[in-house]
């Protein structure tokens, strides 16, 4: 039972970490169609920019985060500026095969400015653990939980309740009507790219502090795409209701049965879904747009 | 006085090839509502979307002539600069946001506007043309009847106070009781807020009854223009469009004398 319970909580805390990136993944999916393959890199960008932020600058810890969501954010907004608007009419295919490019030069950058080796990080969430009957629960992935939580929950408020974030909806519901409102299309993908690149750092950032700054974050931002193809391309929520999943379909596979097998296990999923239900729990079943 | 916006000769060419408006003059007065008329496949419906800048999304692109709103050109600026500017198209076909709540709809069609408390006043004036919405503004946009969604298309356009509106159709696909009150109402928002409407319509009766001026195309330029009661009693309007030949219905036969007619008309 304690096992269990110990497995549960690491088991939810990374995949609130996938839940971030995937929510990104999905706000650049609604406002643009365009399937991102750089969510991942953009997670891996935000673990070292905090890196960089407080163990190379020593900044507090605050400001430093602060920082990281505003590198992030600018170089995301550079990214659709200057690569992807240009592009904006093109065939949505040439956009996605640019994304998968940049996802080579973001993990080349990251590797030349801070080397392939995994670099000594002081986590900044709170150490020690809590114990609750016989499990001992590590207080630093405890408390990542919430944080996810909320900040998903700001982004589903957003989406609710702002200009930019009605706009959003608007956009992905019908582009021509929505370009009839006077709602500009560029203005909202660069809102998007800068939402994706937020919550992605900020899951970046909490990489950093359970699991280390090292190269093998980009293959966690890989598992971005098996909890969207859970979820729903579209839907926040699905973003994390299949990040809680897979995060536990890998502990518990890796806790009970064995660690290869919960390599494996995220794509198996993935695999399962695509033949079964291939818009994902919560996703739009996609009959309009002919 | 200068008319609010006015089309000299445009041309209008889709894909670099496909030439849909040949020299289209049209303009229309400060205040005023006129009526756009002719069959399907004229180009009124790329006329509004010339002056709305949506063409460019369509690979459309206006070639030649100038469209001219309130002393300014304005084509080939980008629709939503467009809708600062004051113009808002109603689309043909109604076209809410279907997964969007009423009140959400009404606030996309407030996008462009930063005074809050102006928009706060113009939902109120949406609600109390359209009651009908005001009951449902925490509904699914997508839930609503057919008149309800044309309510609510024509009150998004009203929260963006726009100085003009470009209404494309709105009685299409309506029971006739509906298209007479939502006729009623594009007449009230001319008279009470004084916003200047361009009107396409199929129903050539119902938009000469409420319109000052009227054109009619074919083949992508204006025919024949005049004011409502001018063509309201021209004979060629009244058997082409009004349905109403002095002879009755003509038989199939003389449809070569309606080609004849046109040449010279055009």
């Amino acid at each position: 039972m304690d096992v269990f319970l110990q497995l549960t909580v690491s088991g939810l805390s990374t995949g609130m970490v996938y839940a971030l990136a995937a929510a990104g993944f999905v706000v650049i999916y609604k406002a643009s169609d365009v399937i991102n393959f750089t969510q991942g890199d953009l997670l891996l960008l935000g673990t070292y920019l905090i890196f960089f932020a407080v163990s190379q600058t020593g900044l507090p810890w605050s400001l430093g985060v602060l920082v990281t969501v505003l590198l992030a954010v600018a170089v995301a907004l550079a990214i659709e500026r200057l690569v992807l608007r240009p592009l904006i009419g093109e065939p949505i295919i040439s956009m996605i095969m640019v994304t998968i490019g940049l996802s080579s030069v973001l993990r080349g950058l990251v590797n030349a400015i801070w080397g392939p080796a995994p670099r000594a990080f002081e986590s900044f969430l709170p150490s020690g653990d809590i114990v609750i009957g016989p499990a001992v629960l590590s207080t630093g992935r405890l408390l990542s939980i919430p944080i996810a939580l909320a900040v998903l929950a700001a982004l589903a408020l957003f989406f609710r309740h702002t200009r930019d974030g009605i706009a959003m909806r608007a956009i992905a519901d019908d582009q021509q009507a929505a370009l009839s409102m006077g709602i500009s299309i560029s203005r909202v993908f660069g809102v998007a790219w800068a939402l994706a690149a937020a919550s992605a750092a900020i899951g970046g950032i909490m990489l950093g502090n359970i699991v280390g700054v090292s190269p093998n974050v980009a293959s966690i931002g890989l598992r971005v795409f098996p909890v969207v193809i859970l979820g729903g391309l579209d839907s926040i929520r699905g973003a994390v209701i299949g990040g809680a999943i897979i995060g536990l379909l890998e502990v518990y596979t890796g806790g009970y049965v064995g660690h290869g097998l919960s390599l494996v296990v995220p794509y198996v999923v993935l695999i399962l879904v695509l033949m079964v239900r291939p818009y994902g729990l919560f996703g739009k079943e996609i009959i309009e747009r002919v | 006085m200068d008319p609010l916006l006015k089309l000299n000769n445009i041309e209008v060419l889709y894909d670099d090839v496909i030439l849909v408006l040949r020299g289209l003059s049209l303009e229309v007065g400060n205040g005023r509502i006129a009526a756009l008329l002719g069959s399907n496949g004229a180009g009124k419906t790329t006329t509004l979307k010339a002056i709305s800048g949506l063409l460019h999304v369509e690979d459309g692109e206006v070639t030649d002539g100038t469209i001219v709103f309130d002393g300014e050109e304005i084509q080939g600026v980008d629709a939503h600069r467009i809708v600062e500017k004051g113009i808002f198209q109603v689309l043909e076909g109604r076209r809410v946001f279907e997964h969007l709540t009423v009140r959400e709809n009404l606030a996309a069609g407030a996008y462009t506007r930063r005074d809050r408390r102006g928009t706060d006043a113009d939902l109120e004036k949406v609600f109390h043309y359209f009651p009908a919405l005001a009951e449902r503004r925490r509904q699914t946009a997508g839930h609503l009847s057919g008149g309800e969604q044309q309510m609510l298309a024509l009150g998004r356009a009203l929260m963006a106070s726009p100085r003009m509106m470009l209404l494309d159709e709105p009685s299409l696909g309506l029971a006739p009781i509906l298209v007479e009150s939502i006729f009623e109402i594009i007449q009230r928002i001319n008279r009470d807020e004084g916003t200047t409407i361009l009107l396409v319509e199929q129903n050539a009766r119902l938009a000469l009854s409420v319109a000052d001026f009227g054109y009619v195309m074919e083949g992508g330029r204006v025919v024949m223009e005049g004011t409502a009661d001018e063509l309201r009693t021209n004979e060629d309007v009244k058997e082409f469009y009004l349905g109403l030949g002095d002879a009755g219905r003509r038989s199939y036969r003389d449809v070569k004398h309606y080609r004849r007619r046109k040449r010279w008309l055009s």
